[in-house]
């Protein structure tokens, strides 16, 4: 058999090649274009007033979104302190005791299927849930709406970090005559500590930049929150509204909250990755 | 490899009572496990019985009506339906292969160092916020897309009936774009997984009869990992049919069918965002949560064949490797 001439095999890989480059580039190009954006338009709105005055009706000078960035830090705490423990707990669950069984299975499939669900589609759930039975928007509701989203991320991290922790490990703390739970959350989780932070940290990331669940449940608010059972002024819906609206300084103060969100989100994610790395190496 | 359930506890180290601290732990955490099914579940009710009355008076009809007027309480979800799929489709046909070149450009092109920058930045591209991709794709994007990509498109596809109107900017083809962006790094990263994991003897042997690196992936790589591909596909579908507030700044939102891409269309996650607010009538807020259901149903469905997908790959590999 003659050999085929390689001259357009080679055009094809370089091609290939090229267009992989290009493609990967891209990517950064939309990352780098985003957050120049960002900053070129949110700094000048990021001044004292900003952090530190309520929001004031437009075309009056001096506004702030203290009253969003408090509350959607309080929106993100809360929902935090809901999904952790529930998530850890389902995370030991799946990693530890459930490996073979059918119900762990089909909580690892559901848990896999609610983190693909739509934000959106949570944010209706809870207000079914607790913004009709309940008789108003809350910022309880928001929290519960951002824990639903944050639980599955948390138990399958929980569950992928717990099953790197070798074996003999737990082996030699139940040979020593220690109880399961003792084993799994003095030892196994010891050694599985650096994993599950980058979990939680993960998880907070994806919630704190979160919209459309807001929108049906937290809602948003131009005053300082009072009550936990009120509509509560979160940073994102700000952005929504505002940026929607005709009004320049509105506008400039939404360019700002994104800036905020945007650079807490991606530190969250810069550190978490940062700390698994730490643990790998 | 033992699992540590197999460990035979001595019987004498065990308390045998039935309330024992570890009958009680091991209760807690199937509790917390079993939550999350019954949060699917409980959407699932929540959903339907607060559609119910829209569906009660519209029937199947619901689906297949174009008309959505507040005014006159007439709604139908077809000019959601195709907006969500439309712009899903614009998404999938650009990230998909973009996806995949990314992949092969991190796993076979790039040196670790450089790789490693790479992939981590464009995992970051998951991390930003959607309100962020639409306060982009609104004021900085939509323009861009108004000035350079449509009047360039127009002039040299305008005879095709996609590319043809005015160039707003705004519309189906810039969310459609916005979208791809957003769920490029999902499938990338399955996609990198993927073939990083062929075994390196199947690409050694395609090396060592003088394959060249795309031959390698379009001929062993991906036959080899496909299952995986096609999941990371589905993973990345579900993300851009769900995608609400980057495609509500951008999509236009207009209750109607139109053959170009350019004209403004909506989706069922933008009149979600959007007029939920507006749906003071009992029968508005139905229609809007029947649409919610109907995204439900359709995430749902690609999220189960993507996990089923994703968990042939990973059992396959758990025998060969």
């Amino acid at each position: 058999m003659k050999p085929r001439p390689a001259t357009g095999r080679r055009i094809l890989n370089l091609l290939v090649n090229v267009v992989a480059s290009l493609a990967a580039s891209s990517g950064i190009i939309v990352l780098l274009w985003i957050t120049i954006i960002l900053a070129y338009k949110g700094i000048p709105a990021l001044n004292l007033d900003f952090f530190l005055n309520l929001p004031t009706p437009p075309m009056i000078p001096g506004g702030g979104l203290a009253n969003a960035i408090l509350g959607t830090l309080l929106l993100t705490v809360l929902a935090t302190v809901f999904a952790v423990p529930i998530g850890l707990l389902a995370g030991i669950c799946l990693g530890e005791f459930g490996q073979q069984s059918k119900l762990a299975d089909l909580c690892r499939f559901a848990a896999n299927v609610l983190t693909g669900m739509p934000s959106i589609i949570v944010g209706i759930f809870v207000y079914g849930l607790l913004v009709l039975t309940m008789g108003n928007f809350s910022g309880l509701a928001g929290a519960v709406a951002l824990a639903i989203i944050m639980l599955p991320v948390v138990a399958r991290t929980t569950e992928d970090m717990l099953r790197l922790v070798p074996d003999p490990l737990r082996e030699s703390a139940l040979a020593m005559g220690a109880p399961r739970w003792k084993v799994t959350l003095l030892i196994v989780f010891r050694a599985a500590r650096s994993g599950i932070i980058t979990g939680v940290l993960l998880g907070v990331a994806r919630v704190s930049g979160e919209t459309a669940p807001l929108l049906f449940t937290a809602l948003n608010s131009p005053y300082m929150m009072s009550s936990l059972l009120q509509p509560m002024p979160n940073l994102t819906v700000t952005i929504f509204n505002y940026a929607m609206s005709p009004y320049e300084d509105w506008q400039r103060l939404a360019w700002g909250a994104s800036l905020l969100i945007t650079a807490g989100v991606l530190v969250l994610n810069i550190l978490a990755r940062f700390i698994f790395g730490e643990r790998k190496s | 490899m033992p699992q540590a359930k197999d460990v035979v506890v001595p019987v004498a180290v065990r308390n045998r009572s039935l309330l024992n601290a570890d009958t009680v732990f091991k209760g807690l955490t199937v509790a917390a496990a079993v939550v999350v099914p019954i949060i699917i579940v409980g959407i699932f009710w929540e959903l339907l019985s607060l559609s119910w009355p829209a569906l009660m008076k519209f029937g199947w009809r619901f689906f297949v009506t174009e008309v959505w007027n507040p005014v006159t309480q007439q709604f139908g979800a077809a000019s959601s339906i195709y907006g969500t799929i439309v712009s899903t489709l614009i998404a999938m046909v650009l990230a998909v292969p973009m996806s995949i070149v990314i992949a092969l450009f991190l796993v076979e092109l790039a040196p670790p160092p450089v790789s490693k920058v790479v992939g981590n930045l464009i995992e970051l591209l998951a991390a930003i916020p959607s309100i962020i991709y639409g306060m982009w794709g609104l004021f900085i994007f939509a323009p861009f897309m108004a000035t350079y990509v449509q009047p360039f498109l127009g002039k040299y596809l305008g005879f095709l009936p996609l590319f043809s109107g005015p160039p707003m900017g705004i519309g189906m083809l810039t969310a459609g774009i916005i979208l791809a962006f957003m769920v490029l790094p999902f499938i990338t990263s399955i996609c990198r997984d993927v073939f990083a994991l062929v075994p390196a003897v199947l690409k050694e042997s395609g090396y060592g009869v003088g394959a060249t690196t795309w031959e390698v992936t379009y001929k062993i790589t991906i036959p080899y990992g496909i299952v995986g591909v096609l999941g990371g596909i589905f993973l990345g579908l579900g993300r851009a049919l769900g995608e609400t507030m980057a495609v509500t700044f951008v999509i236009g939102n207009t209750h109607k069918i139109s053959l170009s891409l350019f004209a403004p269309g909506n989706s069922i996650a933008s009149s979600l965002a959007n007029e939920f607010a507006e749906a003071t009538e009992p029968i508005y807020l139905s229609s809007l949560i029947a649409l919610g259901l109907v995204l439900f149903i359709f995430t749902f469905l690609v999220q189960v064949i993507s996990q089923i997908m994703l968990r042939r790959l990973y059992r396959g590999w758990s025998i060969k490797i």
